[in-house]
């Protein structure tokens, strides 16, 4: 029974091991796909500077952006960036009650930003500026919505990563996952950086 | 043993650097939306600083957020990231470069 028990125990402690190396390769595949991710922004971003110009006789930039609205959206993403940096340290320490503490702060801090992005596109079409009027509002709303997809993708992924800190515990595995969303997450951020440049406040100039 | 203690920070990130991270970037977000709504600057001037300060609030999140490094570990993603940033560079600048030009030639 001991040994028996012994040999659990270092079986364990292999698969232990061998989930820290794959852990490790899971997090540099999932920054590749991030690059890869750059692209697509990037991609939108030069379609947004191409056609931001050509409003169709209807609004510019200026006419509809509240930079105060944006500087408030900026700050609740920048709040939840500093505070899933936090739920790392937690789980770094092993501390399970941390890591759910600072991933639900995190959360409500994300949906805030959600949102705050869906109550000025509801005030945007409502008031006929919507995504079929010009190319301007298009790629505005191409280029915006598709950040607030990947942070609505992101929250998703974060309830279920709380569901599985709950269920399981801190895991190698589940700590490997809160690695990928971190990079995720702090990612969306620098994107964000770019949008509020280039969109909000080039186009309130 | 200390070695490894600060180079485990360095990758994880502690709560000293992601205060540091935090703190300025606040600072970074604030001075380009106070430069574009208090209108005191001339268009020239606002448009240089709101992009010098994007560009250093972007690296100021990938060493303090993402913890991007030239350690032996974290050079694969340094790396990559540096391709992809050569990659949307090429991107963008080309795409604008190209429809624009196409644009002026077309007025003619």
């Amino acid at each position: 029974m001991a040994s028996h028990a012994t040999h659990m125990d270092s079986a364990h402690a292999h698969d232990e091991h061998e989930h820290h190396d794959s852990g490790q390769s899971t997090v540099l595949g999932f920054w590749l796909y991030l690059m890869t991710d750059c692209i697509l922004f990037a991609s939108a971003f030069a379609a947004y500077a191409v056609l931001f110009g050509n409003v169709n006789g209807g609004v510019a930039g200026k006419d509809i952006f509240e930079l105060k609205y944006v500087l408030v959206e900026t700050f609740a993403l920048l709040f939840s960036s500093i505070t899933y940096g936090f739920a790392m340290i937690s789980a770094h320490k092993g501390n399970k009650s941390g890591v759910l503490g600072w991933l639900v702060v995190t959360f409500l801090f994300g949906a805030a930003f959600i949102g705050m992005e869906l109550n000025e596109f509801h005030h945007l079409i409502a008031e006929g500026h919507g995504p079929q009027n010009s190319a301007f509002l298009s790629s505005f709303f191409a280029l915006v919505g598709m950040h607030g997809l990947h942070v609505t993708a992101g929250l998703v992924w974060m309830a279920v990563m709380m569901f599985e800190v709950v269920k399981t515990g801190l895991t190698s595995r589940s700590l490997t996952r809160l690695n990928c969303l971190s990079l995720f997450w702090h990612f969306l951020d620098i994107v964000w950086i770019c949008v509020f440049t280039v969109v909000y406040l080039k186009g309130a100039m | 043993m200390s070695q490894a203690h600060s180079h485990d920070h360095a990758s994880h990130g502690s709560v000293k650097s992601y205060g540091i991270g935090f703190v300025l970037s606040v600072i970074l977000t604030v001075i380009p939306f106070w430069m574009v709504m208090s209108g005191n600057f001339s268009q020239h001037d606002t448009m240089l600083g709101i992009v010098g300060f994007a560009v250093v609030q972007v690296l100021v999140h990938l060493k303090y957020f993402l913890h991007l490094n030239f350690s032996e570990e974290g050079r694969l993603n340094t790396l990559s990231f540096l391709f992809t940033a050569m990659v949307i560079v090429l991107l963008i600048a080309l795409s604008v470069w190209i429809i624009f030009s196409a644009d002026a030639l077309m007025m003619r």
